[in-house]
């Protein structure tokens, strides 16, 4: 039997609009697809799922049409599925162990979780209790997945729970940086945080930690009995080429937060944003892809510049697949050299080099190698940097104790997210270097349950 | 929500607020900012503290109507509320990081451009609760365009005014006036200068010439205010730096102005959501 696929927005459509383009599944097609489990007994997708949602279970749920049940079970995991259901790259994780993956197509894990994740808020269903809380304070910085994740694991716990934020509005890269028609704002996000809120978790906005408030003073004079940092990685990387520092050049960080976060792409709000009509992104990961859909719907012809080929693009499957339905041109195996401005100090376009790919003897991926000679010009008016981030070093300035890496990374153990400062945890991409929502979810999960031994040292 | 405690109107289109921020006033120093927030539709404008009271956890901003955002801030009063308040941000003042033994021994010149004497108020405060001698030249177009003067000269240290047409102290430049006090034989071991892009520029080739250490606060474009937009990159001597977290204060000696002054205009064009907090003058 064939996966139900999904609808979505059409393509020629859906780019005039910020609108979300899956639509996801309806009731009838979620029990549908659900009946497509063979209920493992020794499920390879709980195995590879970073939180090990119990999967043939509510998919067992769903079949049955029992949507509050399966609810009940993922939010033994996970308390924001309906984000989840969206950004995971269930691909590589869940439904690459799904045993139908070798008969053809995989179970749609992720769109059923989403579909329970969306029921749920859609019903106003109650699937969070507050528990009696056991007098402990935990502070929580960055309130992105790592940090919601670790706070909605503590409250569970019964702790009294403060998650900082140093933005105005809660959710970190869910809310700055994954655009609006792949995770809408204020119907997904805000709502899934306003869940973990009924869970007693405080949440804090304004609060830069390192700044306003250093990690010390938490712990001493604000009394916190453990801390968790989950500040992600928000710092944009550049290429150190000529002519980067002109005007139409931002990081995809910047482009993105000016639409996403401050709306700039609603004339109502007040932060502007230049757009214009030829863009060139570059790279090959999820926030490319991101930001070229973006400047797709802001009407301009985008293309894609990156040094590999598709085939090594650290984007996922579904969001390449999306950006070619939409329009945008791949220039592959292609790496600009050069940024030229016109004589006010805008970008007028790019010196861009070919490039190949050869075996690499030691490390047997395929690297790219400049072609001599290839050089050519071509026009573009906004260049848009998305070659990765590194993370935010405010809090590793200002608290010696806690030691990072030569990548800017926080150290920590591995299993526990320990950091060298006592009673201080860390996870997500702050610790690994930008990666995936729900890694970044694990991780804070993890640090969660080692802060709730830590808390209880002595006790026992 | 942060509640104004006081209004008060410095000079025309230059606006200034007290601000209750408990958390923000606690930790600041001088050479920060803030990102301000007046509503749901808002843009994050950074604007530098111009003051601040640990005790009364008020802190004080200094604005130019020049803009959408600064529009409609204007018309806030005593006793309504700014959405957001986020801070202090960026670097404290390279001094406050020497002892009073080291402090001792140098002579400040603090040159102040237009709405960036409010940013100056704090640094010289600093100073001279300290005991440290200052000299302090205010540039305005005119005599009404003069800001916190009286407050300066109060800190007890001398103030030289230079406006453009002549109308309070000396007539010309600032670095007109410099250029004098420089060739009086006044002996500056570093400079601060904050006002508009192309002044702090003027100031820091005629310092150069003179070689005196100068440090400039620069006023770039910014979102976020925290180093995650890169929007208020800066290239100081050959290399980017963020003005947010790196910043705001630099060598002014290696800061590329041209490039500076091209990124603040990246939206000039976009009259009504332009960002603004510039110090805008037409000295120069």
């Amino acid at each position: 039997m064939q996966r139900v696929p999904v609808r979505e927005l059409n393509a020629m459509e859906r780019i005039k609009n910020f609108d979300e383009v899956c639509l996801g599944y309806s009731v009838e097609e979620a029990i549908k697809e659900a009946s497509r489990c063979l209920n493992c007994k020794n499920a390879n997708c709980v195995k590879r799922c970073p939180v090990g949602i119990d999967i043939p279970k509510f998919i067992d749920n769903i079949k049955k049409g029992e949507f509050k049940e399966a609810a009940d079970v993922i939010f033994r995991y996970n308390n924001l599925p309906a984000i989840c259901g969206r950004v995971c790259p269930q691909e590589i994780q869940c439904e690459g162990g799904c045993v139908l993956k070798n008969k053809g197509q995989a179970v749609a894990i992720g769109k059923l979780e989403r579909f329970i994740g969306d029921y749920v808020l859609e019903n106003n269903l109650d699937v969070v209790e507050r528990r009696p809380t056991n007098g402990k304070k935990v502070a929580v910085v960055g309130s992105g997945p790592a940090g919601l994740s670790c706070a909605s694991t503590l409250a569970n716990l019964g702790y009294q729970v403060t998650v900082f934020e140093a933005l105005h509005e809660a959710g970190g890269v869910l809310v700055y940086g994954i655009p609006e028609f792949r995770l809408p704002k204020d119907k997904i996000v805000k709502r899934e945080i306003e869940n973990l809120i009924k869970l007693g978790v405080q949440i804090k906005t304004n609060v830069i930690v390192g700044r306003t408030v250093t990690i010390n003073q938490l712990m001493d004079e604000m009394g916190y009995d453990a801390i968790f940092i989950g500040t992600g990685a928000g710092l944009p990387k550049f290429m150190g080429i000529k002519g980067e520092n002109a005007n139409g050049v931002f990081s995809a960080n910047e482009f993105l937060t000016r639409v996403n976060l401050m709306r700039a792409f609603i004339d109502e709000y007040d932060t502007p944003l230049k757009i214009g009509k030829k863009v060139a992104v570059v790279g090959g990961g999820n926030v490319a892809m991101d930001a070229a859909r973006t400047a797709v719907r802001l009407g301009a012809e985008v293309h894609i510049i990156y040094r590999r080929t598709e085939e090594e693009m650290p984007a996922r499957l579904e969001e390449v697949h999306h950006a070619k339905e939409e329009g945008i041109i791949f220039d592959v195996l292609t790496n600009p050299v050069e940024i030229l401005k016109d004589d006010k100090g805008w970008v007028k376009g790019m010196v861009l080099r070919k490039m190949e790919l050869r075996d690499a003897v030691e490390t047997g991926r395929r690297t790219p190698v400049e072609i001599e000679g290839s050089d050519y010009i071509e026009e573009f008016d906004t260049v848009i940097m998305a070659i990765g981030t590194v993370p935010n070093p405010i809090i590793t300035y200002t608290t010696s104790e806690i030691k990072i890496n030569n990548r800017k990374c926080i150290i920590v153990e591995e299993e526990t997210g320990k950091t060298t400062m006592e009673g201080v945890y860390a996870g997500g991409d702050a610790v690994t270097g930008a990666a995936t929502v729900i890694l970044a979810m694990e991780a804070g999960k993890k640090a969660a349950y080692a802060i709730d031994k830590y808390c209880h040292i002595g006790e026992r | 929500m942060y509640k104004i405690l006081k209004k008060k109107t410095l000079a025309e289109n230059i606006i200034m607020f007290e601000v209750k921020a408990p958390m923000v006033a606690k930790s600041a120093k001088p050479g920060q900012f803030v990102i301000v927030r007046i509503d749901e539709k808002g843009e994050r404008v950074p604007l530098t503290i111009c003051d601040f009271d640990k005790q009364l956890g008020t802190v004080t901003i200094v604005f130019q109507v020049v803009g959408a955002s600064t529009i409609k801030m204007s018309k806030l009063n005593e006793g309504e509320f700014l959405l957001d308040f986020a801070g202090p941000l960026g670097n404290p003042s390279e001094f406050v990081n020497l002892n009073n033994e080291e402090l001792r021994q140098k002579r400040f010149l603090f040159v102040a451009g237009g709405v960036g004497t409010a940013p100056v108020y704090p640094q010289v405060k600093y100073l001279r609760e300290k005991g440290i001698d200052c000299d302090v030249v205010i540039g305005a177009r005119n005599k009404e365009l003069v800001i916190l003067k009286d407050e300066i000269e109060k800190l007890g240290c001398r103030v030289y005014i230079c406006t453009d047409d002549g109308s309070l102290g000396f007539k010309g430049r600032v670095t007109d006036f410099m250029k004098k006090l420089f060739d009086e034989s006044n002996r500056y071991d570093d400079v601060v200068a904050i006002g508009p892009m192309i002044m702090m520029k003027f100031v820091c080739l005629l310092t150069k010439e003179y070689s005196i250490k100068t440090t400039v606060s620069l006023n770039s474009i910014m979102v976020d205010g925290t180093g995650m937009c890169g929007a208020c990159r800066v290239t100081v001597g050959g290399q980017t730096k963020f003005t947010c977290t790196d910043g705001p204060e630099f060598d002014g000696h290696l800061v590329d102005f041209d490039e500076a002054i091209n990124r603040q205009n990246m939206f000039k064009d976009e009259e009504v959501r332009r960002l603004h907090h510039s110090r805008e003058c037409s000295c120069f």
